[in-house]
Order: structure tokens, then sequence, then C-alpha cells
């Protein structure tokens, strides 16, 4: 009997014992985990994207809790519903979230420019980068191995016909694209803004044609029809001031290279919550 | 000199990982990373001694007098899962920045087969409560070892283009399968230097 009991008794003791043991140090010892945070991190997307300047979205939900001087429209991806939720728990005023979406500065497709050597290596952005600057005879444009793909946390970005392109009713704006672009072509953009230079090369107007049907040659057609004084030619491309631009679309009529685009009116996004998917 | 020799074998000759084949699946899992790496192997050094260092007395004050030592894997278990818990609770309170580090490495370590086996292979081998110590450190530090050669390992790896059919855990597996066998190449060579 005896040779039952003690083994059982003595694991069961020394259960109870590392039980009771625990059981106090976690009462005593408790780190005190802010309640706020916790509410403000269920209202973030959950995407640990970054966009917002924190680590993550618990970063994030933390700086909120404790400091009161942090805007709580800082959440990117998540818009305005989640700036009004956050707003909610804090009880302060929504504040309005200026809608980023990525954007691709580049319109050399397939058809438009060559490549200039043949690759065979690793096929990612990044590695053939440290090749010459890429396969591409433009040495600016988008590579087209998809690294922005990988990126994306929310199948927003694909590549088409070579150039990566952005599906503007799911891209959240939260940046992750762009950070890994060895390009560092794709920037974020405010939503509301719909006219684009999509083309990123600072060669002359004579290399750009050789390299390129669709690359800006720096003819300044856009900067003369513009009647806001919202699109320049520096450094041999066409950049528009988004502080001044209303979106008439006039440059993107006038230019011979066609690579000024005007996008369709934003629509409203849902709210994805990326740990529901 | 035989505590020399209890750190040196327990880290070469006597790899946990390389040579006894415990503990793979960090081995496998986490050596994605150098910093990772790190993170798991100070974690795994710091629960082997502490484990050791309660492990040995209940064995040797409590099982074996009352002669039910065959409970010790049991028990063992029981005591490490209780201790790292406790580890976790008072690294929160009082170093939150170590706990940060080590993150999520040290709950994963609870059910890790490399500190149950020096724990028990400290009883197996008769080994007295300060040896016990030391053979647990010197196999952490093995653990550490070939936790940082085959992180290294798996960045060149990366970064080279291979056939399609090598690509993820066919190349990791086979990587660990060359590492282990220079690390059997070690096997006896304690014992020609101690004699």
């Amino acid at each position: 009997m005896s040779a039952f009991v003690t083994p059982v008794l003595l694991t069961v003791v020394v259960g109870l014992i590392a039980a009771v043991l625990l059981a106090v140090a976690a009462k005593f010892m408790a780190v005190p985990v802010d309640e706020t945070a916790v509410k403000i991190r269920e209202c973030l997307p959950g995407a640990n994207c970054g966009a917002c300047g924190f680590a993550g979205c618990d970063d994030y939900a933390a700086a909120l809790a404790k400091d009161p001087t942090i805007k709580t429209n800082l959440c990117v991806p998540g818009a305005d519903g989640v700036a009004a939720m956050v707003a909610g728990v804090l009880g302060q005023e929504a504040l309005d979230v200026i809608e980023m979406i990525a954007n691709v500065q580049c319109s050399g497709v397939c058809d438009a420019t060559k490549p200039e050597m043949d690759y065979q290596g690793l096929k990612t952005c990044s590695a053939v980068k440290s090749f010459f600057g890429g396969p591409g005879t433009c040495k600016y444009g988008c590579i087209g191995f998809g690294d922005c793909t990988r990126a994306c946390l929310y199948d927003a970005i694909s590549v088409c016909n070579g150039v990566a392109k952005v599906d503007r009713s799911i891209c959240a704006g939260c940046g992750a694209c762009a950070k890994v672009c060895p390009q560092g072509i794709i920037n974020l953009v405010p939503d509301v803004m719909r006219v684009h230079v999509e083309c990123s090369s600072k060669d002359k107007g004579k290399k750009v044609m050789d390299a390129c049907k669709a690359g800006c040659i720096g003819c300044k057609k856009c900067e003369n029809t513009c009647k806001f004084d919202a699109i320049h030619v520096e450094n041999n491309i066409a950049v528009i001031d988004y502080a001044k631009c209303k979106n008439c679309g006039m440059c993107a009529k006038e230019c011979p290279r066609h690579i000024i685009t005007v996008f369709p009116k934003p629509n409203v996004k849902p709210i994805v919550h990326v740990d529901e998917k | 000199m035989s505590m020399i020799k209890i750190v040196l074998a327990a880290v070469i000759t006597n790899n946990y990982v390389l040579a006894k084949f415990l503990g793979i699946c960090p081995f496998l899992g986490v050596s994605k990373k150098l910093d990772n790496a790190m993170g798991m192997s100070i974690a795994v050094i710091i629960v082997m001694v502490l484990a050791t260092a309660v492990t040995w007395p209940i064995q040797m004050l409590l099982l074996v007098p009352k002669g039910i030592g065959y409970m010790q894997t049991l028990v063992f278990i029981l005591v490490i899962a209780a201790l790292v818990q406790m580890i976790e609770i008072i690294l929160k309170k009082y170093i939150p920045s170590l706990h940060k580090a080590l993150g999520i490495y040290l709950p994963l370590i609870t059910t890790n087969c490399a500190v149950l086996g020096v724990c028990v292979l400290n009883i197996d081998e008769g080994y007295t409560f300060v040896e016990s110590l030391l053979n647990s450190f010197g196999s952490g530090v093995g653990f550490m070892l070939a936790m940082f050669l085959f992180a290294g390992v798996r960045s060149r790896i990366e970064t080279n283009d291979y056939p399609e059919s090598f690509k993820g855990v066919a190349s990791t597996l086979v990587a660990a399968a060359i590492l282990s066998l220079s690390f059997m190449g070690f096997s006896g060579m304690i014992d020609a230097i101690f004699g």
C-alpha cells in the first residue's frame, strides 16, 4: 500500500507547494496591467505595421494610455473608424486621420522598357539591386520581383506586367512596402490626392528616352499647363506639390509621355482587422 | 582539473544538441536570426543551472531516501515548470528589461527536453551538487555554441541560390546534419587531453 501512497502523496505535496508559491508570487509581484491600454489595443487593427511611429500596436496602445499628449489619429491603416474608437476609450474628441495610400512611382511596364541583362540569381528586388543597380535599362524604376508584395500585410500590392501596382481599394497606407523597396519608388501619399507622376528617373531627357517609353523627360509641359503652380520639374523629374494641387488633372492631359496618372475618387474603406483574417 | 573536464566535455564532446540530440526543436526553430538565437541560449543557460540547483537536492534528499527515485521524471517536470514560471514572475517585477529581452523564450523552455535531460543525466552520471551545476552550465554554453554556429550557417544559406527542392526545411536539416557530423569529430578529444 505504501508503495502506492508515498509517490502519489509526494507528487501532490510538491505540486501543492509549487502552486502555493506561484500563487503568492503572482499576488505580491504582480505588475499592474493598464486596462486602458488593453482596451485601446482591442480597437487597433493588430497589423503591427509601425505606421503610427511606435514599435507595434501594443506599443502604441501602451503609449496612448500613459501619455495623454500622444495623438489618437496616428493609426493610418485603421483610419477614422479606429481613431474615433480610440478617442472614445480615452474620452477625447475624435481627430480626423489623413488617410495615406501607397503609390508606386514607375510606369515602366514590360512593353515600355527592356532588361539590360539576363539575371538568373535570387528572385528578390534587394538581391538583384546589388548587381549594378538592377537588371533594367532604367536604374530608377520598379524591378518587379515583388519584395513589396511579400511585405504587404493586406495583399494590396501585386506585380502586373513588370511593375508593382497598388490596389487602392484595399491599401491601408501602412507603408510596409515602401520600407522594403530597394529602389525607394513607393511613397505614401494622401488618399485624397489623385494626380501622381508615375516616374522616378532623375536621368536627363535623352537618356530616359533611350531607356523607357514611359519615363519623365523633364519637358516642363505640365509645369506650364498648371494653373495652380503645383507641379515643377526638379532634378529632371516632374514633382507635384500636394499642398497646392487641386486634382484638376490638366497636367495629365498635356503630358506627352502619359506618365501623370489621375486615379478615381477614393472609396470609404472598411477597417480590416489583421488577426481576424 | 576534473571540474574543467566536466565543463569542456559538456560544451564540446557531449554537446546536448549536436551529440546527444536533445533540444532539437529550439535548435531548428529559433536559429533563423542571430539575436533570437542569443535570447534563447541565455534563457537556456539560466534555466538549466537553476533547474539543476533545485532538482538535484529534491532527488538526493527527498526521492532517494523515500525509495521512489523512479518518480524523478514526473517530479522534475513539475518542479521545472513551476520554477520557470517563478523566474518569469520575478523577472517581470524586478528586471523588466531582461524579461522583455528573453520574451517568449522563457516559457518555451518549460517543456524543453534539453533542460529536463540535463537534470536527469546529472543524477545518472553520479555527479556531486557542484559538479552538477558545472555540467549544467557547460551544457547551456554548449547549447549556445550550437545555436550560434547554426544561426550563422543559416543566414549564409539564405542569401545563396540553391535548388528549389532544397529550399526551407530540407536545407536546414542537411546543414544541421553536417554540423552534427563535425561535432562528432571531437569525440574522445577530452579523454585524450585529460587522460
